[in-house]
């Protein structure tokens, strides 16, 4: 088959990451033809600020090497500027004549700095600031001249001055308004970072018009503003604003206003021609920050590979600026109005301000200065319009999502040198992630988990590894949203995927990945554990499990251990055991020599090391029941000693943990779930800490829910108290049913109600009577029949004959 | 001259799983995909020896049990950004059976 012919004409950050996100999905539709006007291959322009301030060299913050291009068969021109388009012959042409056919073309023209049109304004030494060209010109500038003046105390002026002033030029900053960013900052954020960048040797003129540049032969010497004052100036960098480029589309015909007009697919209004980047106005909005035009061209892609899903509808953005040892975040709406609250924190003599505008319970914007830690959060809520009622009395003192284990308990990362460490689990330091981040252009926390492993196994570090990227990238750093594809393989989300299972009556995988157009055959080893989860539990006893898509040791109700051995712990309901029992598992143990025999904190007995081929024979001379150990699902109920032997106990809890580990054994769920009963407050059975925590008190008992212990400490939270022993099944089953209904898969119970919200689950369980008995009738249902896994195993031994090994 | 062995019959291996061999040459995982193709490799993943033959199979990959590296059947070779392979071995199905080159 022939190949289509996509040209590209603007080798920049928009039209590459296109291209990039093009060949990732549909690699060989296209013939790809790139014409980009500057000398070099595509690079990272927000890391010119870096380059300035000798913090980086060129060579670094290249993207796609010319050898990229080659490997990928892209052809690409550089020093070519393309002026014109024949839609009706479908060809565009370079100032030097060259040509190229296209049955698709991408516009991703970018954007130019204003120049002020003022007397003087085309005089030597009278920059803007956007490519390679202006950084060496200033770097140059430096070796040679005096005095800077930068027009414009934006978020590039003042990245420009600070770059100027560390290449040791004299820097007066000039800014037309009242104070500095007034774009992204209030007035008294403002003023704590003029005091700050003073503080670097920086000059500040506020206030003040420009009214023309004065020259003598041919270069630039002074600025005179309008109130008559005149300063000399050696360079003059404009960093009034950007102009989006769309010269080009307009001479051909295509629609623009203001930029090159597209809808949310990014098509203009030649249904062959896309555009992406700065150079466009979607829905009358042209954006100058890289997070949205990823996001575009991540839509783009998917249309030009013919998928025609996705939609682009516009983007909320953040900003930070990139100089070092200056901490800023500002998002949204930060001046707020008549029906907006703020929350303000202002410390003037630590130098931290922070400052949420809250409107209808949800955050719409926040500025922060001096401490910008939780930036990325309040980002998260912002974008996410959560609720924050809930959490409104912590929000100032941040998410205290990081400090957790496995960093020293380190929570902030510019605190850190580069030989610490973040990543505990796969010993990456800080100094590794900033440079993969700045040499291999790395945007996402999903890049860097990549490349460096940071954040991939426990997750703790994913805080700190956010900080770091935002911290590195400026506003070019946008958290991930929560509501994301399940994995590369689909572009639905959890949700979504839940939805069309239960609307389809999908019964087995492959029936689902067809009806859904799953993009690859059999999926993959995140979406297919997931998608086995959805079918199973919504439609018990009619979906098949498919133990393929089972991890290892659901599969072999086993947990594999490091040396590819298995381990075995068997049930004892509510940890009560008889010497019968304990008999027989150290004649097992004897039996089939086990290299260790530990109680665990679950109060049960593990024996580790087993061999795989072992696995069955100890199962069926150990007759009790899986202990699930290995289980997204029920793992153990915890108990203490209660009222019939303890001088303290209120109620009966080791019979009513027992009760509940028969009721709910076997049970699948999302992730592992725990439960605990105490016998009064003195909660020795850890209650507190558990997905559906018990306390027994005199009058009945109360329940817990959303309880971890793990990487991050949760502390469970009170949901009702009830008064008898059958309620408490009732309530703590109908709780679960529902966690197993609705939350995503791999989100324990504390995840799933942090997104929902209490008083979701609340009105669920408690206020809903006649919902709370369904919920707990399906699990009852669902759980029907259900057989220890083990003696299943014992019994077919030989349809499993996977855990047998070949001898040759 | 190494010499083609007949190790199992093809329908006793899982579609989207594998089974394990025990040889001279160690310990040989057999994988069977989708489309019923087979794949041999060393049980030994290249980041720290996990038991290749227990991964989730998909497409022609497997994903190592223990933290998740993705191996390809066909070359033994690790998925980017990882970096690492394992031995391939050689293997056919005829008549239902599957051999292996050992
Ligand atoms: C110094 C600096 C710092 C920045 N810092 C940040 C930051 O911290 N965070 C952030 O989010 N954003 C930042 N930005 C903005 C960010 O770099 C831009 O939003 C982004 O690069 C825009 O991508 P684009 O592809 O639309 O345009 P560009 O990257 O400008 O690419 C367009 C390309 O097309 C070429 N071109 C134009 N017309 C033609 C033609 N007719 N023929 C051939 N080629 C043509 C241009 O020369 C250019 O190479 C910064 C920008 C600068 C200059
Ligand atoms: C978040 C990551 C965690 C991981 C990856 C993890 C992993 C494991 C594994 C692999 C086992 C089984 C060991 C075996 O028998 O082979 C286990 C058992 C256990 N873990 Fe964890 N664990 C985590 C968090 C926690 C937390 C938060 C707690 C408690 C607060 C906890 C308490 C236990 C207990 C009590 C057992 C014994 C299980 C039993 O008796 O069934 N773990 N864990
Ligand atoms: S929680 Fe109360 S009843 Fe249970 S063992 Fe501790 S003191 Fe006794
Ligand atoms: S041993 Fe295979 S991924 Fe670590």
């Amino acid at each position: 088959m022939k190949k289509m012919k996509l040209v590209v004409v603007g080798n920049g950050m928009a039209g590459m990451r296109t291209v990039e996100e093009l060949l990732k999905i549909a690699p060989d539709l296209y013939d790809i033809t790139v014409f980009g006007d500057e000398p070099y291959p595509n690079y990272n322009r927000i890391m010119l600020s870096p380059v300035l301030a000798n913090e980086q060299t060129i060579d670094d913050i290249i993207l796609n090497s010319r050898e990229w291009y080659a490997e990928n068969n892209i052809r690409l021109y550089t020093n070519a500027r393309i002026n014109k388009i024949d839609r009706k012959n479908r060809l565009v042409y370079a100032e030097d004549g060259t040509s190229a056919e296209y049955d698709r073309l991408l516009l991703a023209t970018g954007s130019r700095p204003f120049m002020l049109p003022i007397p003087g304004a085309d005089l030597e030494g009278v920059i803007g600031y956007r490519d390679i060209q202006d950084t060496n010109a200033m770097i140059d500038a430096a070796k040679v001249y005096k005095h800077a003046v930068v027009i414009g105390g934006g978020l590039l002026g003042l990245e420009a001055a600070n770059g100027l002033k560390i290449q040791g030029m004299d820097v007066t900053v000039v800014h037309r308004s009242e104070w500095l960013l007034e774009r992204q900052l209030d007035k008294t954020a403002a003023r704590m970072l003029q005091q700050s960048l003073e503080a670097k040797g920086l000059n500040f003129l506020l206030e003040k018009d420009t009214e023309q540049l004065t020259g003598k032969d041919g270069r630039v010497t002074a600025v005179r503003f309008k109130d008559g004052q005149e300063i000399p100036a050696d360079l003059v960098v404009m960093a009034v604003g950007i102009r989006p480029n769309f010269a080009l589309a307009e001479s051909a015909g295509i629609h623009c206003d203001r930029g090159i007009v597209v809808n949310d697919t990014m098509q203009t209004y030649d249904p062959r021609i896309y555009a992406v980047g700065e150079c466009v106005a979607h829905r009358g909005i042209s954006y100058g920050l890289v997070a949205p035009l990823f996001e575009m061209a991540k839509v783009c892609a998917t249309h030009l590979a013919n998928f025609g899903i996705g939609r682009y509808v516009g983007s909320v953005t953040s900003t930070k600026l990139k100089v070092t040892g200056i901490d800023l975040f500002s998002a949204g709406d930060f001046t707020g109005g008549e029906d907006t609250e703020e929350i303000v924190l202002h410390d003037a003599v630590g130098g931290v301000y922070k400052k949420l505008i809250i409107k209808d319970d949800k955050i719409i914007g926040s500025v922060l200065y001096g401490d910008t830690t939780d930036g990325s959060w309040y980002f998260q809520l912002l974008r996410d319009k959560k609720p924050i009622h809930e959490i409104r009395d912590h929000l100032m003192f941040g998410q205290d999502s990081l400090g957790n284990t496995g960093h020293q308990g380190q929570d902030k990362a510019s605190a850190m040198t580069d030989e610490m460490e973040v990543c505990g689990c796969n010993g990456v330091c800080k100094g590794t992630i900033v440079k993969a981040i700045k040499e291999k252009g790395l945007f996402t926390i999903d890049d860097v988990k990549k490349q460096t492993k940071a954040g991939s196994s426990c997750g703790s570090c994913v805080g700190l590894v956010e900080q770091i990227l935002a911290s590195a990238l400026g506003g070019g750093y946008a958290p991930p949203s929560t509501n994301k594809a399940v994995c590369g393989c689909t572009d639905l989300n959890h949700e979504e995927v839940r939805e069309q299972v239960r609307q389809h009556k999908y019964l087995n995988i492959p029936d689902a990945m067809t009806g859904m157009q799953w993009r690859t055959p059999n999926g993959c080893a995140t979406c297919r554990p997931a998608l086995n989860y959805y079918l199973i539990s919504t439609w018990p006893h009619e979906a098949v499990d498919d133990p393929q898509s089972r991890f290892i040791n659901e599969r072999v109700h086993a947990n594999i251990q490091k040396d590819g051995t298995y381990s075995v712990v068997p049930r004892m309901y509510g940890g009560v055991t008889t010497p019968n029992q304990l008999r027989k598992i150290a004649d097992v143990a004897d039996k089939y020599a086990v290299p260790m025999v530990k109680v665990t904190g679950g109060q049960r007995i593990d024996l580790l090391g087993v061999k795989k081929e072992d696995l069955v024979n100890m199962w069926a001379d150990l007759d009790m029941p899986s202990g699930y150990a290995y289980a997204k699902g029920i793992r153990t109920v915890k108990t203490c000693v209660g009222s019939e032997f303890c001088r303290f106990g209120t109620q009966d809890s080791t019979q009513m943990g027992i009760d509940i580990e028969k009721a709910f054994d076997h049970m699948w769920a999302p992730h592992k779930v725990k439960f605990a009963v105490s016998g009064c407050p003195r909660n020795c059975a850890e209650s507190g800490i558990k997905d559906v925590g018990i306390i027994g008190v005199d009058s009945g008992w109360e329940i817990y829910v959303g309880g971890n212990g793990g990487i991050k400490t949760e502390v469970a939270q009170f949901l009702c108290k009830v008064k008898s022993h059958d309620e408490v099944l009732e309530y703590s089953g109908a709780f679960i049913q529902i966690y197993r209904e609705e939350a995503r898969y791999l989100d324990r119970t504390v995840h799933w109600i942090n997104r929902v919200g209490l008083d979701y689950v609340k009105k669920r369980v408690i206020e809903d009577a006649e919902g709370r008995k369904a919920a707990y009738e399906r699990l009852l249902f669902a759980l029907q029949g259900a057989v220890n896994p083990w003696a299943e195993r014992v019994q077919k031994r030989d349809e499993h004959k996977e855990f047998e090994t070949i001898t040759l | 001259m190494s010499d083609w062995t007949k190790v199992v019959a093809l329908h006793d291996i899982p579609k989207l799983g594998s089974r394990l061999v025990r040889s001279a040459k160690g310990e040989i995982a057999i994988f069977r995909t989708e489309d019923d193709r087979v794949f041999a490799l060393h049980n030994n993943c290249p980041h720290k020896g996990g038991p290749l033959s227990q991964g989730i199979v998909y497409g022609d990959k497997v994903a190592c049990p223990l933290h998740n590296w993705r191996i390809s059947l066909v070359d033994g070779q690790a998925e980017e950004p990882d970096e690492g392979h394992t031995a391939c071995f050689a293997v056919k199905v005829e008549d239902g059976a599957v051999y292996l080159e050992i």
